[in-house]
């Protein structure tokens, strides 16, 4: 069991939780990912690290409320366990000094990208970021990410909150603008697919970080296989980072919605029950 | 002498009984179901005790077979349990999954005349009495501890047979293990209907209660590396972790909606039990029209898993002819009388889908057997032009394992095969790299529970004849 120490609701639907795992901290590294499962029945999701602290022994995930999963995830407090945690698993992503880097994170993608920006910061680069999400209410971590960029460009779909327009729009801004050395995307699949495309006729090397559906997350079962170059990879030990330009899109979308009827029926009962509780 | 067995010997061996296939193949509960008292007594009964014992030397662990088998023949179940105890930690489990019939049973004196003795079924019944008796059991004797520790990388047969030993000889032992589950294949491996969930955890209490501390949700390379280990206080590493990589054919649609490999179909069910979806929250593709790809048991499991969770027809696709299978002979009679169709010499060319990415059908070749192959086996040759398409909507590709790649990619002097196998004595499993042993699939490639029991055991008499400096 490992103990949830704290938890925050960043919007309505995306909840922020620090959980106690110490060998986990100290291991962990920016572009990782863990699996959790939330309780006894519960299903093994990956969640991409989203910070971790080795001195307080506590790792960070952030997760939307879009299945049974995260709605479980989400109702629980500071004080209650998740049933299992494991990793870090999958390789770190790739840091070093580049030049001049963009970090695109679009919608719960914000969380995952905040670590590699700092990394990337770190390393020496210049980070430009561009966080995005369908609505205001939708946006968080505007403070985190300017504290490790040197330029943070905020969009909201509707144009509720700052610049109205999608993350590709300042993407291609900025291509146009100078030189640019690497640009790294997390988001839903079809930002991360369009910002790869954006990317194309500059040559510019793009990674995207796939959010794959998972059993175990170490090899065994071949459930997160994409075809990237042409060559099946597994995204939760050949990646989840991955080439953008490279990434078969169609079967990485298809491959995302082999579950959605049996996704809404287990969300279905779930809810269903839920109603008698409170 | 011993030979000639006298004639109130009944040559055929007691048969155990088992669910009705038509029955058993819409349930998730054990389909051989053990003998009673009086089955086991009277199968019992037939063991001639001979004194040359190769039941004994067919035994990849060297259980006293005659010795057991008497005892349950003298009703004497405490001492058959400690017969059997003494060499294999987990029974209740050979007993129930061994390939008994190629090694302690095919050696058996009295199958010159008639049925070996049921060695496998005597087995599965002293230690399920055991289990049903625990509480009159008493406490194994732990010698005192010897102050050195061993670390345990995978908690499948080799891991638990290794660490059952070392405990027994005083060493204080942890085991990891990736999953939230102790027990490795026999957890997200083999079936509830073949073997029980709860006899596998049973007999990881009991590797428990010798003071074996488990260590779950735990990847080693990742979480902390071999070398990490050997130096925070590990006399010894056993890398037990298994061959659980997946092989794919390569062939185009493979990636396609509804292809899954064994184990991510068989993990699904039996780790996460998406059979009982949606009161465990993973689900799983209950295809119509289910083909398996391979003729071994993982193929069998995977075919019979498809059937119970409701497919109208399940195929087993296997390339060679029925001669050829490497299934054990039994559970591939399973999976014909519960209805699983065998379309054998045939070898798929390419998975089919539908404009939503979702598998339609399968193209395949008809084959036909030529001249044996390295494997000693006729080689299986396309016969050119005969391509005709199989109407399934799920396919399950069990064409076998490799080892995870995660240890050899995370520890320094490892000796590598090309296989991807780590190097290691047979004996003793010692690999090249100082203080580290290994053990089972990691080193054979995928093979059988018992086998990697058997380099879990010597492994373990090994390390502990360095610890103690002999």
């Amino acid at each position: 069991m490992f103990k949830i120490v704290a938890k925050e609701k960043l919007t309505p639907v995306i909840d922020c939780l620090k959980v106690e795992a110490p060998a986990l901290s100290r291991k962990a590294r920016a572009g990782q990912f863990v699996i959790i499962r939330v309780d006894e029945v519960g299903e093994r999701i990956p969640l991409t690290l989203a910070d971790w602290d080795a001195k307080e022994g506590t790792i960070t995930l952030v997760a939307m409320q879009v299945g049974t999963s995260t709605k479980k995830l989400g109702a629980l407090k500071a004080g209650d366990n998740l049933q299992n945690l494991v990793g870090p698993l999958g390789l770190p992503s790739d840091i070093e000094k580049f030049g001049t880097v963009i970090c695109v994170g679009g919608g719960v993608g914000i969380a995952p990208i905040y670590p590699i920006a700092r990394a990337l910061r770190e390393a020496g680069n210049k980070v430009i970021s561009i966080i995005g999400a369908r609505n205001k209410d939708l946006l968080f971590w505007e403070d985190r990410m300017k504290k490790v960029s040197d330029e943070l460009i905020v969009t909201t779909d509707d144009g509720s909150y700052a610049r109205k327009g999608l993350v590709t729009e300042p993407l291609k801004e900025k291509l146009d603008a100078g030189k640019i050395d690497r640009v790294i995307a997390i988001g839903p699949a079809v930002m991360m697919k369009f910002c790869s495309l954006t990317t194309k006729p500059y040559n510019v090397p793009t990674i995207v970080s796939l959010n794959s559906i998972m059993v175990d997350g170490t090899g065994m079962c071949g459930c997160c296989r994409i075809s990237v170059g042409g060559v099946t990879k597994f995204a939760c030990v050949d990646g989840p980072d991955f080439d953008g330009h490279q990434v078969d899109w169609n079967i990485a979308f298809d491959r995302q919605k082999v579950y959605l009827k049996e996704e809404k029926d287990s969300l279905d009962k779930w809810e269903s029950c839920q109603c008698g509780k409170s | 002498m011993e030979d000639k067995p006298k004639s109130k010997i009944n040559l055929n061996r007691v048969d155990m009984p088992r669910q009705d296939p038509l029955v058993r193949a819409h349930n998730y509960n054990e389909v051989a179901l053990g003998y009673s008292d009086d089955m086991a007594r009277q199968e019992s009964t037939r063991c001639i005790q001979c004194p040359k014992r190769p039941c004994v030397a067919g035994c990849p662990v060297n259980v006293d077979i005659p010795e057991f088998i008497k005892a349950v023949r003298d009703n004497n179940m405490p001492e058959a349990v400690k017969i059997l105890k003494s060499k294999n930690a987990l029974p209740a489990i050979c007993g129930r999954v061994c390939p008994q019939e190629t090694q302690c049973e095919q050696v058996c004196s009295l199958g010159k005349k008639g049925a070996p003795i049921a060695i496998g079924r005597l087995e599965r019944y002293v230690a399920d009495w055991d289990l049903g008796h625990k509480e009159s059991a008493s406490p194994t004797q732990v010698p005192p501890p010897t102050g050195k520790k061993v670390a345990i990388i995978g908690s499948g047969p080799a891991g638990l047979t290794c660490a059952a030993d070392l405990a027994k000889l005083g060493h204080k032992v942890t085991m990891f293990e990736a999953l939230h589950t102790a027990g490795g294949v026999l957890m997200y491996g083999i079936p509830e209907f073949r073997l029980p969930k709860k006899v596998v955890q049973a007999e990881v209490d009991y590797v428990k209660s010798l003071g074996v501390d488990v260590q779950l949700d735990s990847v080693m390379g990742k979480l902390a590396t071999v070398d990490e280990l050997l130096t925070t206080g590990y006399d010894a590493v056993f890398l037990g972790t298994g061959a659980g990589l997946p092989m794919f054919m390569d062939i185009p649609g493979e990636n396609l909606n509804g292809v899954y490999s064994a184990n991510e179909y068989l993990t699904r069910v039996n780790l996460m039990k998406a059979y009982l979806f949606p009161e465990y929250d993973t689900p799983i593709k209950i295809g119509k029209r289910v083909a398996v790809i391979g003729g071994g048991n993982v193929a069998m499991d995977s075919a019979r898993c498809a059937l119970r969770l409701g497919a109208d027809k399940v195929y087993i696709v296997y390339r060679r002819s029925r001669a050829e299978m490497p299934a054990r002979h039994e559970e591939a009679e399973n999976a014909e009388e519960e209805g699983i169709i065998f379309k054998l010499l045939t070898n798929p060319k390419q998975i089919i889908g539908d404009d939503k990415g979702w598998v339609k059908g399968m193209e395949c070749y008809e084959m036909e057997l030529g001249e044996p192959d390295s494997s000693g086996r006729r080689r299986p040759v396309t016969k050119q032009g005969s391509e005709f398409i199989m109407d399934v909507d799920v396919v399950v590709v069990a064409l076998g394992t490799t080892p995870n790649p995660l240890i050899p990619a995370t520890t320094k002097g490892l000796e590598i095969t090309k296989r991807g196998t780590v190097v290691a004595d047979e004996q003793s499993g010692k690999t090249v790299k100082d203080r580290v042993w290994a053990g089972g699939d990691v080193v054979t490639g995928a093979a059988t529970v018992i086998s990697a029991m058997g380099a879990g055991k010597r492994a373990a008499a090994s390390i502990h004849a360095f610890l103690t400096g002999q």
